[in-house]
């Protein structure tokens, strides 16, 4: 056993243990931070791989931006994961048994061949054009897959439009102030002079 | 001489074992954390020195000649508190989190290189894994807020956690530039690109003056200092997310935070500063020389910095900081990658020559 | 290197999507008395697509290395795509404008959606079916959930978004399951890959044709994936559900020829026995479970699940004439879906949905031009014989009977069940007192009015005169 091959089943390991950690632990937070170690050791995964580009930017990107933002919403929402998790022990034989199911169908049409090939290294494609990863998949996303590319940061462009659609509005009946439309107030708006005719000598009778 | 040095070092360890080079990379790393660790020491000094001066006082004057020993006092002092935890604080986290926000800021240390070919990890991906680093120190900050168990602890978690994480899109994206500029990942090859004839006007500080800027900007917001210090702003939230940790897990959250401010400024010296170079031209002899000195002085300035803006800048409002991250600084950062990228393609900028 | 020829076959969806984001910003300055402006531009913007898409061409394109595939049966879906959503733009309007959802965000988000469809069916690659489908999910997510205030409307936004998110995810394990077996992603490729596979290599594809069969049955609604349909046809706003129940199908039926067709035909044994399940159990599903709705909109729902197994009877003949039958009744169940919507627009009001087949009694009395428009309607969903409903049904049995004899009269048999209550809805309109005596107030929108009854005219002038129609849904399918 080499030591890549010993590094890939410990990564593997904490990988698995720390997913499984994801569903199963009672506290939000927790699992949260379980799914950042999740990511965090698929990252050294793909190290393995020499995928460096994208071992990176998983961790720069889910790691550091997305589950930050995760645990923002997680720690303010306060779930409280007892009704969620009411169905789980009446689901988990049912889910159990397709999983099994699932498994053993994957293991006996991909799983053994798999097994016994070795990846040929020359493969990578980086190595083929002897440049380093991030070149490499930055040449092919430009030339070969710049449509998918600019397709995705179209879909961007729609889930920002989306997001704001569906949040940014004013929700009737909650109290707010506008800071401009203050400033802006003139004094005929809210000063009325009213001449009120006195009725001093008349009420003193 | 380094590369002798270096050189005969390295055919010693060749013909040894694997054993060997573990020991040797552990040297190194050694050889890179306790001197930052003294530094950050001295570092508190001279912030409290600097900023009395700045106020018309003394500062530190009476532990050791020159209150040299004060940064030694307080390290003990810290050392024998007594640790707290707060009632209802979840245990294991509220212990780790020092610990996850100290690892990010040294282990980015592994990829700066202090001098031609210096660097504990020469690696291609250096500026992503810098980027991937510093993203992370921000759980430790959260996790903190969040364990505690406190209001004020939990407000300052939240407050730091939006800070970090809208200006790290500004940071990226002037390192983008920089990345642009030189066309590769490897920060030794980075500070090779800005070398050349003219000294410090081949530096990419001038043709990415705007990205310049924002990068150390952005850099004091990430560390959260002032004027960005909301996430512990005293006046308001007591000292934020570390206000229930005292002794030694206080001492590791200062830590952390010092040798963030002290990576923020090598690394603004070493994308846009020219690195180890010599400011003067070649033709300049000794004075010409680029060495690792170079580095130190100039990372020193930009330390020194971030003492000035806190002496002398009054603190943003959250709202203020917001604004400034998403509607200033990362459209101009935007434009800017465009025009530096244009600047390459029209071959505006000799790089590396 | 790109070339600006490389760009051509892609000229109406680069129009569409730089105009979508010029109407975006365009949009930020119209004020909302105003916000006429963008309804007409974005109808604009889709007939300018249309021409587009319709000028004459050289037979088939590729562009980007296969991705994008340009050809006859692209272009004519996506004209069936572009028809329908300004039909659908339409419609929507009279119904958006009273209830404070006439945005902008609505039309951006609709054109989005158009453009994932258009990229859907001209897609030579499984990136880019998935990313296609990914623009229109994430779009019509978006509009489901529109009505912020509306609890129905953010519960069946909810439903839709996990549903489709699994089937997204199905598609995709599917998908890399076919990229794992054949080693590439584009689907000529992967046509030749299957030809020639191993046996444990034909093994993994099988796996992955299940998974992907799935995502599509999920995305198409057909039985036993059709549970988010009903709801979130319900609980969307009438102009959404208008939208989502339209167009898209005829993408989905792009996107399962693609994929079926155009990369796994030497698996057509494999799915065609997987997609005569689906149609049987849709067919079955959607037209008795209709039967027992009091909630038009609901019925509809259930209605679109019996004909998407119509549709999957003519797909699954897997013979040119099947394909034609199939796009032939994709296409017509589009204007035809989109006109029943329209019609509970008509009855709508501000403060009035018009949902309930009850909202229908005496429609005859009230206003009795438009309840012939929902009698040709109704007519052409049965399938009533010189309707068109009753070309498309006649070509997918056609085209099932020679392999599929037994499906073909099962299906002809479910449609004599359902005719039941698209008949009923016709009884209450000619035949039940209504529940008020006064006429019925027309929306004033005059385009509103013409296109409902042109679209609801169209559906008895296809049906009179199927042959063009057919005869070009024939040419485009390559045989």
């Amino acid at each position: 056993m080499t030591t890549e091959l010993a590094l890939f089943y410990a990564f593997a390991a904490v990988t698995v243990g720390a997913a499984l950690g994801v569903i199963t632990v009672k506290n939000t937070v927790h699992a949260a931070l379980l799914l950042v170690l999740t990511f965090f050791s698929c990252a050294c995964l793909w190290l393995l791989l020499r995928a460096e580009f994208l071992a990176i930017v998983l961790v720069l990107v889910y790691v550091g931006a997305v589950m930050v933002l995760f645990l923002f919403v997680v720690m303010m929402l306060d779930i409280k994961t007892d009704s969620l998790r009411e169905g789980f022990a009446r689901y988990l034989p049912v889910a159990a048994v397709v999983a099994g199911i699932m498994l053993a169908q994957m293991l006996a049409l991909i799983g053994w061949n798999a097994m016994l090939q070795v990846p040929a290294p020359e493969s990578d494609g980086a190595t083929l054009a002897g440049v380093g990863n991030t070149e490499w998949l930055g040449r092919a996303l430009f030339t070969d897959y710049i449509l998918p590319f600019e397709v995705a940061a179209v879909i961007l462009t729609v889930a920002i439009v989306a997001a704001i659609a569906l949040t940014l509005r004013r929700r009737p009946g909650v109290r707010h102030q506008d800071p401009s439309r203050q400033v802006l107030v003139r004094k005929e708006d809210r000063l009325r002079v009213v001449k009120v005719a006195t009725e001093g000598k008349e009420a003193g009778k | 001489m380094v590369e002798v040095v270096k050189g005969a070092i390295d055919a010693i360890f060749a013909g040894l074992p694997m054993v060997a080079v573990v020991v040797w990379t552990l040297v190194k790393i050694i050889a890179i954390t306790v001197p930052l660790i003294v530094a950050v020491a001295f570092y508190t000094l001279a912030e409290r020195k600097v900023i009395g001066w700045m106020q018309v006082r003394r500062g530190p004057v009476y532990i050791g000649p020159l209150a040299l020993l004060q940064p030694f006092a307080d390290t003990f002092k810290m050392l024998f508190k007594e640790l707290i935890l707060p009632t209802n604080a979840s245990r294991f986290l509220y212990f780790l989190a020092p610990v996850l926000s100290l690892a990010p800021a040294f282990a980015a240390w592994a990829v700066v290189p202090f001098g031609e070919g210096m660097a504990l990890a020469d690696v291609n991906a250096g500026l992503l894994y810098l980027l991937a680093m510093t993203s992370m120190g921000v759980y430790g900050v959260i996790l903190a807020g969040w364990a505690s168990n406190s209001k004020y602890a939990f407000l300052g978690a939240m407050r730091s956690a939006a800070q970090v994480v809208s200006y790290e899109i500004a940071l990226g994206f002037a390192l983008v530039g920089v990345l642009a500029m030189s066309g590769t990942l490897n920060l030794g090859a980075i500070v090779d690109a800005q070398k050349g004839d003219a000294g410090l006007l081949e530096w990419f500080w001038l043709p990415l003056l705007p990205l310049f800027l924002i990068y150390f900007i952005s850099g004091v917001a990430e560390t959260n200092r002032a004027p960005f210090d909301v996430a512990e702003g005293e006046s308001e939230i007591v000292a934020g997310f570390h206000v229930e940790y005292g002794g030694a897990a206080f001492a590791v959250f200062f830590l952390a935070e010092y040798a963030n401010m002290i990576l923020i400024s090598f690394l603004t010296t070493i994308m846009f500063m020219g690195g180890w170079l010599s400011p003067f031209p070649a033709s300049w002899g000794l004075l010409g020389e680029p060495g690792p000195w170079w580095l130190f002085g100039k990372a020193a300035f930009f330390m020194f910095c971030f003492l000035w803006f806190r002496a002398t800048f009054p603190r943003y409002r959250y709202d203020q900081i917001m604004r400034l991250g998403w509607k200033v600084f990362i459209p101009i950062t935007i434009v800017w990658i465009l025009v530096a990228a244009l600047i390459v393609h029209a071959d505006l900028v000799q790089v590396g020559a | 290197m790109l070339t600006w020829n490389e760009l051509l076959p892609l000229v109406p969806e680069t129009f569409l999507l730089g105009a979508t984001l010029l109407l975006l910003i365009v949009d930020l300055f119209v004020s909302q008395q105003r916000r006429g402006l963008t309804h007409f531009l974005a109808i604009v913007i889709l007939v300018l697509t249309a021409i587009l898409t319709a000028r004459p061409h050289p037979e088939a394109q590729q562009a980007f290395g296969g991705m994008f595939i340009r050809d006859g049966f692209a272009d004519l879906l996506k004209l069936g795509i572009l028809v329908t959503a300004i039909a659908v733009f339409v419609y929507a309007k009279p119904y958006l404008k009273p209830r404070g959802l006439f945005q902008g965000e609505f039309y951006v988000l609709c054109l989005t959606g158009v453009l994932g469809m258009m990229l859907m069916v001209s897609a030579g690659n499984l990136i880019m079916i998935y990313l296609g489908l990914a623009l229109l999910a994430l779009s019509s997510y978006a509009l489901v959930a529109l009505n912020r205030d509306s609890p129905q409307s953010s519960e069946s936004a909810m439903k839709y978004f996990v549903l489709g998110a699994l089937a997204s995810g199905m598609l995709l394990y599917g998908m890399s399951m076919l990229y794992g077996a054949t080693g590439t992603l584009d689907l000529s490729r992967i046509h030749g890959a299957a030809e020639i596979a191993r046996h444990d290599q034909r093994m993994l594809l099988l796996f992955g044709l299940v998974f992907v069969v799935v995502g599509l049955a999920f995305k198409f609604g057909a039985a036993p994936f059709h549970m988010w349909l009903p709801d979130v046809y319900q609980g969307s706003p009438t102009a959404v559900t208008l939208f989502i129940a339209s167009a898209p199908k005829i993408a989905a039926f792009g996107m399962a020829w693609r994929l079926l067709e155009g990369g796994l035909a030497s698996l057509a044994s494999d799915w065609q026995g997987m997609l005569a399940v689906l149609a049987l159990l849709s067919l079955a599903i959607g037209n008795l479970v209709a039967i027992a709705q009091t909630n038009l909109k609901r019925m509809l729902a259930y209605s679109t699940i019996s004909h998407v197994g119509f549709l999957l009877l003519g797909l699954l003949a897997g013979t040119k004439e099947g394909y034609a039958a199939a796009m032939f009744y994709a296409l017509t169940y589009a204007i035809t879906t989109a006109a029943a919507f329209g019609m509970i627009v008509l009855l709508s009001r501000a403060d009035f949905e018009a949902e309930e087949i009850d909202d229908f009694k005496g429609l005859n009395q009230r206003n009795g031009w438009y309840a012939g428009m929902m009698l040709m309607v109704m007519a052409s969903l049965a399938g009533v014989p010189i309707w068109v409903g009753f070309i498309a049904k006649l070509a997918v049995l056609q085209a099932a009977v020679p392999e599929f004899l037994w499906l073909a009269i099962a299906g002809g048999v479910f449609a004599v069940i359902g005719s039941f209550y698209y008949l009923r809805v016709i009884k209450v309109m000619y035949f039940d007192p209504p529940a008020s005596p006064d006429p019925l107030v027309v929306p004033a929108d005059v385009p509103f009015r013409f296109v409902l009854s042109a679209n609801s005219l169209l559906l008895l002038g296809l049906g009179i005169a199927s042959g063009p129609l057919w005869a070009w849904c024939l040419a485009v399918v390559p045989s």
